[in-house]
């Protein structure tokens, strides 16, 4: 059972990350792939500040989301005047110099040995120890990320973003800034994927750079396309499918060296056959094969 | 009202002058209509005017203000709206949609109130209301929920006209408006332009379709390889028998 609740507390973490994803990659039609640099900024920032300054779960939790907020802005600004591909490039070395940083900063990060002891969360009184607990926890994040998203996109704000996916040279000729709608659609996503680096940071208790590479928003990205960009449901579908399928391989009685490689593959091929099969994903309203 | 001006603008694409020293000053109000061949410059001299393209000499102004480095959203919210030539629309969402999406500074486009909601479902209400009246204007109100993609081609154009005003704009510039358009939708455009004029707007258009012209614009510019070559009333420079020849065949 605490097997189970444990994939379900992965599966709410992923979750964040792919509906935060989903506002800019879904609703705003810009592919990241700095989804895991802002994860990690999230977790480092958590703890650090849990384990050298003593802060409790909720600083640590808003600590990271400012953080990701600025350092969003100041990526964002020069890197969403680009468009389609130079912004995924753009996005890529954003990504590997955060990596470089967290591997390499060893004073503050430690590099590759990583931080351990991140205390558990304690929010108010509630000691939050058990899988159980951590599964509460996890779920109002991924409640509250979902909230967001479908706020801002059910909202005018939302319908600009949607225009700016559909025909930006539109919208401004419509009077709107578009600048200012990507970049606030961009820090709203780095900081509620922050919430999820916070989150996995004071549930594992340890940290280091191999939780944040480049293969890890490969892999939020594959959530939202597999799972359907611009829904309600597709990205936290996408999470699920893809967080608990490979963890059935296991359960078949594949052992862990197969199961690990075959994951690499299931992704893949999965990946290879939405994209000629059914580009929409699996409830998605957005294609990414137009 | 403030009128639209321009001085001594040039802008040049691989070394083709699109726009080669022009200055004009569109009056405040009524019709002015820019003819000429293909690659005269017209929708250049539209594009630089409404901040979309920048010019390499030259200023732009919107009564006293100068307009010449700033962005195409500040344009719009100084009272200088625009169509284009390839009709631009978002086609997926009804044409109420994107009318209301040209509501300019709406309270819920800011990341709080769009989240937090405070005083943005009446405001919303309010949007409505407006754009409603305005697809009711451009005689498209029974197809308020149409996917605007769906709607036909002068219905587009009738859209892209709703979606200008819905700006609160007091200056259209409006690119090639009847172009591809069916005779009777033509004139439904006409007329409603018409009255938009009737009503204090300075409309300032595109055309090739040298009738439409003739039956509605007050002014008349004539370009050619980037330069004004003629500018008057619409019945003298219509009238001038070399201009109609040597440029418009």
């Amino acid at each position: 059972m605490e097997y189970l609740t444990h994939i379900m507390i992965l599966a709410m973490i992923y979750a964040i990350l792919a509906i935060s994803l989903d506002l800019l990659v879904g609703r705003t039609g810009f592919l990241s792939i700095a989804h895991a640099a802002f994860y990690g900024l999230g977790a480092y920032t958590s703890a650090l500040l849990a384990v050298k300054c003593g802060a409790g779960f909720l600083v640590g939790v808003l600590a990271g989301m400012g953080f990701a907020c600025v350092v969003s802005f100041v990526v964002s600004l020069p890197s969403l005047r680009l468009h389609d591909d130079y912004f995924v490039i753009a996005t890529f070395g954003f990504q590997m110099i955060l990596f470089s940083i967290f591997n390499n900063w060893m004073n503050l990060t430690r590099g590759p040995l990583g931080i351990p002891g991140i205390p558990h969360p304690a929010i108010f009184g509630w000691q939050v120890n058990s899988h159980w607990d951590f599964l509460l926890l996890a779920g109002i994040f991924a409640a509250f990320a979902y909230f967001v998203v479908h706020r801002i996109s059910s909202s005018p704000f939302g319908r600009v973003l949607h225009a700016i996916r559909e025909d930006e040279v539109f919208a401004k000729a419509l009077g709107k800034n578009t600048l200012r709608f990507k970049v606030t659609a961009f820090a709203v996503s780095a900081a509620l994927a922050a919430t999820a680096g916070s989150l996995y940071a004071h549930y594992i208790s340890y940290i280091d750079p191999t939780s944040f590479t480049v293969m890890e928003s490969i892999l939020v990205i594959s959530m939202v396309i597999i799972g359907g960009a611009d829904s309600a449901w597709g990205p936290l579908i996408g999470a699920v499918v893809l967080v608990a399928l490979p963890e059935a391989l296991r359960l078949v009685g594949m052992p862990s060296s197969v199961a690990a490689n075959l994951r690499q593959i299931f992704y893949g091929a999965l990946l290879v056959v939405m994209m000629m099969f059914r580009s929409r994903g699996l409830v998605g309203r957005y294609s990414f094969g137009r | 009202m403030n009128a639209l001006r321009c001085e001594k603008l040039f802008k040049s694409f691989d070394g083709v002058h699109a726009v080669s020293g022009v200055t004009l000053e569109f009056p405040a109000s009524g019709i002015t209509a820019i003819i000429g061949p293909n690659g005269a410059g017209k929708t250049t001299l539209l594009n630089v005017l409404t901040g979309f393209v920048r010019p390499e000499a030259g200023r732009c102004f919107l009564g006293s203000h100068e307009t010449t480095r700033l962005p195409p959203h500040r344009i719009v919210l100084m009272g200088v709206a625009r169509t284009f030539q390839n009709l631009r629309l978002i086609g997926r969402v009804s044409a109420l949609e994107n009318v209301l999406l040209a509501r300019p500074r709406q309270r819920g486009e800011h990341l709080l109130p769009a989240l937090l909601r405070f005083g943005v479902a009446r405001e919303e209400a309010d949007n409505q209301q407006e754009a409603m009246r305005l697809l009711h204007f451009a005689d498209l109100d029974n197809l308020a929920n149409t996917s605007a993609g769906e709607l036909s081609y002068g219905q587009q154009k009738l859209l892209t006209l709703a979606c200008c005003l819905a700006t609160e704009a007091h200056i259209l510039l409006l690119d090639e408006p009847v172009a591809g358009v069916a005779p009777e939708m033509v004139a439904n455009i006409l007329t409603l332009l018409r009255r938009l004029s009737a009503n204090g707007k300075s409309i300032v258009l595109v055309e090739h379709d040298i009738e439409a012209v003739r039956r509605i614009a007050d002014l008349v510019i004539v370009m050619d390889e980037g330069k004004v070559i003629a500018q008057g009333a619409a019945h003298d420079v219509l009238g001038r028998a070399e201009i109609m020849e040597a440029y418009l065949g």
